[in-house]
């Protein structure tokens, strides 16, 4: 196998029969193209969709309240929920959950700090907040239990707001006017996902419904369970809706009462789709695969034969059958890997070529828009190294499957047949 | 260095059987310079198949160098062909896509020779058939008097005991006939057995032993004196012609 003698007398007949083995070669190239491309393809969906998910945690949910649509126990539908601080704690003991944080929405203030001012979104929240939206703090720290327990006038503010209002200087322990309520800033937050935007000020629920009239009312929850199964994660979610049905008084059946996004089961059910796709890619791509190997095969069976009369010669001169074979075979071998690989490293570049042109156009967008929270398709598309080298050893395999009959063949060709003279 | 006693051979198709060789006794000794005639389908060419180790035989026996060929594996009879036997062939049959000095060294690849070496004792054969120049050459590229010569040396590369040559001359013009059987003559000179194939009176008259094929077995065996009235007759046909 590793004789150099043997690798020079095939590669001698390959360079003088060219045109045959580009057509040989040809159908393995454009197969192994064909996979990658769509290996490529898949990935790029799978890694844009899964992307719109990474600025949360998997197993969050998020709670909100909308309007009845059924008529329960007297009342009318129409009727709009209204959630409050109680809600939150029963949910909260329910079994499973992890975090959980309330939030409720103050509406866009002007935030001014000396000379510089700008309007601004705030939400109260809890400290758990931080976990479930996944947000990264830049500088300071985020809210916790004191902040709540003493009411403090705190705030952790976007990192939107820290460039717009304070520069290159320190926010932290600045004060902020929220229209004419300070502020101490005891953090600065940023988002993982850039797209989620980081335009709002944070502070302690607590705090809000003393200082905003919020009472105990709350605009919605967010929470996330511990590690669940998606089945688990439904349940929960069940239950949520139960309880929530039993203190509000409408149809449990009533699916337009309150809306709950659980994003596991959504994170999942899309990861299914896109296992299925990419089983869907994988079968297509052997399939394009095998149609280039049975290429492989018929052509070699084709060149076997026009070379009846060579390898007769060859046997009358002291080839062995299984040097014959060996011909053949690595022949085979070497077209079907040296083809792939071509196929594999245009297929490769041609995806990695498209991930530039997308990445630099993602980067140009950033640059000149705000333009933040569409949903992306695609993304990263592009063949992971072992992938490639498992297509590679395939391919070596199919060479030499492609090669076997052909080289059965030829080895079994009787000198005399084959020197005939005509 | 060949004996054969009683051999028999037939080829058997769908629907029927040719009983082409039946029962050829025969010695061949070493340095024996040995002509095969007789009439077109006559078993010339099975004979030498046979003697080639490329084909079977039925019924006998078929000693060569003293050793009996008998339901060889292929990987012997390769053994054998490659050290043994040279072949000859009337269309030469050499690889198209290999220029001469390869075909001249490819036995030599079958016996596991470094390349480097074959080629340079490939060029040696070449040189001593005059053909050292063409060594870089295509086969489409020389004449049929070159490309047997060509034939001749790969012949020769693997020093065998035993040359085999089916109608060497068939295809060439009679003064390159000529020309090969000189060299066929040299060679022979050298101790190695050869045995041609042939149905020209005037190839054959320039051997040492005429053996006549009819219906199967040994029509006539000519030898020494006889061969000498026999080339006369002959030679005279020629200067004829
Ligand atoms: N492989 C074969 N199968 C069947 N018949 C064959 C085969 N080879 C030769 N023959 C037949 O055997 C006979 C002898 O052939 P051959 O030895 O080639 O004759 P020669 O060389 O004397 O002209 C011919 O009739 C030929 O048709
Ligand atoms: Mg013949």
């Amino acid at each position: 196998m590793f004789d150099i003698d043997k690798w020079q007398e095939i590669l001698g007949t390959i360079k003088k029969n060219k045109l045959r083995t580009f057509l040989t070669g040809f159908a393995v190239a454009w197969g192994i193209f064909m996979l990658m491309i769509l290996l490529g393809a898949g990935n790029g969906l799978s890694n844009g969709v899964g992307s719109n998910f990474e600025g949360n945690a998997l197993n969050a949910m998020w709670i909100w309240s909308r309007e009845t649509t059924l008529p329960y126990e007297g009342f009318q539908p129409g009727r709009r929920i209204q959630l409050t601080m109680d809600d939150l704690e029963e949910i909260a003991k329910i079994d499973k959950i992890d975090l959980i944080s309330a939030r409720y929405w103050i509406g866009d203030r002007t935030y001014s700090y000396q000379n510089e001012y700008g309007n601004y979104n705030t939400q109260s929240c809890h400290p758990d907040y931080q976990h479930i939206e996944k947000l990264i703090i830049t500088k300071g720290r985020f809210l916790n239990e004191i902040d709540m327990e003493y009411d403090r006038k705190v705030m952790v503010i976007g990192h939107d707001i820290e460039e717009a209002l304070f520069k290159d200087k320190d926010p932290i322990g600045e004060f902020i006017r929220v229209g004419t309520v300070p502020f101490k800033v005891i953090g600065v937050y940023n988002e993982m996902d850039p797209r989620e935007g980081t335009r709002q000020g944070l502070i302690p629920i607590a705090t809000a419904q003393r200082l905003f009239n919020a009472g105990n009312r709350i605009h919605n929850m967010a929470l996330t369970t511990v590690d669940v199964t998606k089945k688990e994660s439904q349940r929960v979610e069940e239950e949520i809706r139960l309880l929530l049905a039993k203190r509000h008084k409408f149809d449990p059946e009533d699916q337009r009462a309150i809306g709950i996004y659980n994003s596991l089961e959504n994170y999942i059910e899309t990861m299914n789709i896109f296992s299925a796709i990419k089983m869907f890619v994988w079968l297509i791509g052997i399939g394009t695969l095998i149609a280039g190997i049975v290429g492989v095969s018929n052509i070699m069976l084709i060149v076997v034969k026009e070379r009846t009369k060579e390898i007769g010669i060859r046997k009358a001169l002291g080839a062995t059958p299984g040097s014959i074979i060996g011909l053949v075979l690595l022949e085979s071998i070497l077209i079907t890997a040296l083809a792939g690989y071509i196929g594999m490293v245009l297929g490769i570049s041609l995806m990695e070529g498209v991930n530039f042109m997308m990445e630099q156009q993602a980067q140009a967008q950033v640059g000149t828009s705000g333009d933040q929270g569409e949903f992306r398709m695609f993304m990263n598309p592009t063949v992971d190294l072992r992938i490639a080298v498992s297509a590679m050893l395939l391919l070596v395999s199919a060479g030499a499957l492609a090669g076997y009959i052909p080289a059965k063949r030829a080895a079994s060709i009787k000198p005399i047949d084959a020197l005939h003279d005509e | 260095m060949i004996t054969l006693k009683n051999l028999h051979k037939s080829y058997f198709t769908a629907s029927n059987s040719l009983h082409v060789l039946k029962g050829i006794s025969l010695d061949i000794h070493q340095g024996e310079f040995v002509s095969v005639m007789g009439s077109s389908g006559s078993g010339k060419s099975t004979l030498l198949n046979i003697l080639g180790i490329l084909d079977s035989y039925d019924k006998g026996s078929y000693h060569l160098d003293g050793k009996l060929i008998q339901n060889m594996s292929e990987k012997n009879a390769a053994k054998y062909r490659n050290e043994t036997l040279g072949f000859i062939f009337q269309s030469f049959n050499l690889i198209s896509f290999k220029n001469a000095m390869e075909n001249v060294a490819l036995p030599l690849y079958y016996q596991g020779v470094s390349r480097k070496k074959r080629n340079v004792t490939a060029l040696e054969y070449l040189d001593k058939l005059g053909l050292l120049e063409w060594a870089e050459h295509m086969p489409n590229e020389l004449s049929g008097g070159q490309k047997q010569r060509v034939a001749i040396a790969r012949a020769l590369i693997s020093k065998p005991k035993v040359i085999l040559a089916d109608e060497p001359t068939g295809a060439l013009d009679t003064q390159t006939s000529y020309e090969v059987m000189e060299i066929l003559k040299e060679i022979n000179q050298e101790g190695i057995t050869i045995i041609i194939v042939t149905h020209e009176h005037d190839i054959a008259a320039m051997t040492d032993k005429i053996i006549k094929l009819r219906d199967g077995v040994i029509g006539d065996l000519i030898i020494n004196g006889d061969l000498a009235s026999f080339k006369k007759s002959y030679a005279k046909n020629v200067a004829t012609l």
